[in-house]
């Protein structure tokens, strides 16, 4: 209480010895509770931390990125090297359907069409789209390519797409809406046409900030496992053709979870733990980025 | 501005005139492009809607409004209804609320109120963003091997000793069930409470604070008469948002529900959601069943849109409010 050396607290210091003893306990049993509900929040945490990386440190080898095949029922043999190749196509799809569009809808939310109706109705529908679940992605995705072509690596690239599309868009508005209005007169008042001071000043200015939005956006989407079973489904053996289906990480782990051979559930605890890795560093690196760009 | 300059330099210089003339066009083009582009994005969530519900139309036509309130799921006979799963998303949803509200608005409370120094609330309000990073499928495989086997006893010891509670009920528990799915989801949507009661929090007036510490109130006095109060529509769309999160959440849902094609009462038995449902059978589901599954899915989505709009309206009337003050 005291750490806080403003006036009000100091003046409950005061009168704490006036307060009725029912009061000043009650409200020191609400602040421990508080404190006990805060570690019911952050202990699970690192209980969480503590299994996957244990377990996940213990199965991880060498073995495990290389081999391009998982191992077959009963044997040991094998890896989830495709399963991170196929991630990565996947998830690199989505990021081409998805980042231009999404940071050029931006750029008109935020330089050419703010306060506009249009602006209105495109962040509200991307709010809601935002609380849209992710399973959802992977049914609107079976529905517009699957059902036609089969399970492809391009239908998880497109859930994955619209899963990434609002978070890319909110994002790169923020970071828009940060560059000082005075660089765009600046640049007007040089002669500078809105393309020119689009991308030559506002875009580049915003850089840091939209790429770290990007960061988010790939990172969310890469522990997604519900879009993609039954868009890019799974394979048990190395490919990288964009029109048939392919392993990817989080879907290895849900397949392996309930598998009742000790390989397979190595497998799933190395690769919870390769997700993880690459999952919560980007977090932490964009969150650093975001922090460094607002001093 | 941009007419204005091509006017003065065609006067002057034809050359200057033709290249105006390239680069206004490539203005006006690139403007276009970004209206066209954001017209997309603003439709993409009336398209996803449209294509889901086209794909569940089949199911529809067949199956009608009986599909909601039929307890049966069975791909042999063809006979689908989701009563079993609404009832799941719900209750699932519901217990994590009932964690999460109480765990979320204590912990903004404890950051924001300054009870300890700042180095110690950095790191926890750390940890919280990593909570939301984690992905779900890890979350569920650790429920699997690590929680399951936990709670098991827990769960066991409750369920004999409070048996006559039909929540608690039914046989020896083994671990993965409704009640457990709504406890992860609890800790999996409380971040986002954290974050949005705390920002309304620090939104809050100063003065409203002092003034009521004035007036002779206990620090938690103002919390809950004043702070609470004041920033109640703020908590109620955090927790509008954590709830359309949790009914939409998949992995942890199909990978701990158990899931039963049934409705029990005791939530320490087995169950299903519409997620884990359409994440279970979705895979090798014949022509009728992923028609269904569609179904399903659109239940979902009115659900979560239902919760997603109203949240949003609330958050939107909230900041209208706050401009106007």
């Amino acid at each position: 209480m005291s750490s806080s050396a403003q006036l009000p607290s100091q003046e409950i210091d005061i009168s704490t010895s006036a307060i009725s003893p029912l009061r000043n306990y009650s409200g020191r049993i609400l602040t421990i509770l508080s404190g006990v509900f805060v570690a019911a929040i952050v202990l699970p945490l690192a209980w969480v931390l503590w299994d996957v990386i244990g377990e996940g440190l213990k199965q991880l080898s060498w073995q495990t990125f290389i081999e391009t095949r998982y191992p077959a029922p009963g044997l040991t043999e094998g890896g989830f090297g495709h399963a991170i190749v196929g991630s990565l196509i996947v998830l690199s799809t989505g990021a081409v359907l998805s980042f231009p569009f999404g940071i050029l809808a931006a750029v008109y939310l935020s330089e050419f069409g703010r306060g506009t109706r249009l602006a209105y109705l495109v962040k509200f529908s991307c709010n809601v789209l935002t609380g849209v679940p992710a399973i959802l992605c992977g049914l609107f995705a079976y529905a517009v390519v699957v059902r036609g072509s089969g399970f492809s690596a391009f239908s998880g690239g497109l859930a994955l797409g619209v899963l990434m599309l609002p978070i890319v868009i909110r994002s790169t508005e923020e970071a828009l809406l940060l560059v000082s209005p005075d660089m765009r007169l600046a640049s007007i008042g040089l002669g500078s046409t809105r393309f020119q001071t689009t991308m030559r000043i506002v875009l580049p200015a915003a850089a840091p900030a939209i790429v770290t939005g990007l960061i988010l956006a790939l990172a969310r989407s890469a522990g997604e496992a519900a879009p993609l079973l039954f868009t890019s489904f799974n394979n048990n053996f190395w490919s990288t053709n964009l029109f048939g289906p392919v392993a990817t990480l989080p879907v290895m782990i849900y397949v392996f979870s309930k598998i009742p051979f000790e390989a397979q559930r190595q497998l799933a605890w190395a690769g919870a733990l390769v997700l993880l890795v690459i999952v919560l560093s980007a977090s932490v690196i964009s969150r650093y980025v975001v922090h460094k760009t607002k001093k | 501005m941009t007419s204005a300059a091509r006017e003065y330099d065609s006067s002057q210089d034809i050359s200057i005139e033709k290249k105006m003339d390239t680069s206004r066009a490539l203005d006006v083009g690139f403007v276009r492009l970004t209206l066209a582009l954001a017209g997309f994005a603003g439709i993409i969530l009336i398209w996803v809607i449209l294509q889901t519900t086209e794909a569940a139309l089949p199911a529809m036509q067949q199956f009608g409004l009986g599909f909601l309130v039929t307890t049966r799921w069975n791909p042999v006979e063809d006979i689908y209804g989701v009563l079993p799963q609404i009832y799941g998303t719900l209750m699932t949803s519901l217990v994590a609320l009932v964690f999460a509200i109480p765990l979320g608005i204590g912990t903004a409370i404890f950051l924001t109120e300054d009870f300890v120094p700042k180095w110690i609330t950095a790191p926890i309000s750390f940890a919280i963003e990593l909570i939301v990073a984690i992905p779900s499928v890890v979350l569920g495989l650790w429920g699997i091997f690590v929680l399951i086997p936990a709670v098991r006893p827990i769960f066991r010891a409750i369920n004999q000793t409070l048996n006559w509670f039909p929540l608690f009920g039914g046989p020896a528990p083994r671990g993965n069930s409704l009640l457990l799915v709504g406890l992860v989801l609890g800790i999996m949507v409380s971040p986002i409470i954290i974050s949005i009661t705390r920002s309304t929090f620090e939104s809050l007036p100063r003065n409203l604070r002092d003034g009521a510490l004035a007036l002779g109130a206990t620090r938690w006095e103002t919390i809950l008469t004043v702070m609470i109060p004041a920033g109640l529509s703020g908590i109620i769309s955090s927790i509008m948002l954590a709830m359309g999160r949790a009914l939409g959440e998949t992995m942890v849902a199909a990978m701990l529900s158990g899931n039963a094609n049934r409705i029990n009462v005791s939530l320490m038995q087995p169950g299903s959601t519409i997620t884990g449902l359409i994440a279970s059978q979705f895979g090798e589901a014949g022509r009728t069943q992923v028609a269904a599954l569609m179904y399903a899915g659109v239940v979902l989505m009115v659900l979560s849109l239902l919760v997603n709009v109203l949240a949003e309206l609330i958050i939107r009337k909230f900041q209208n409010l706050q401009q106007a003050n």
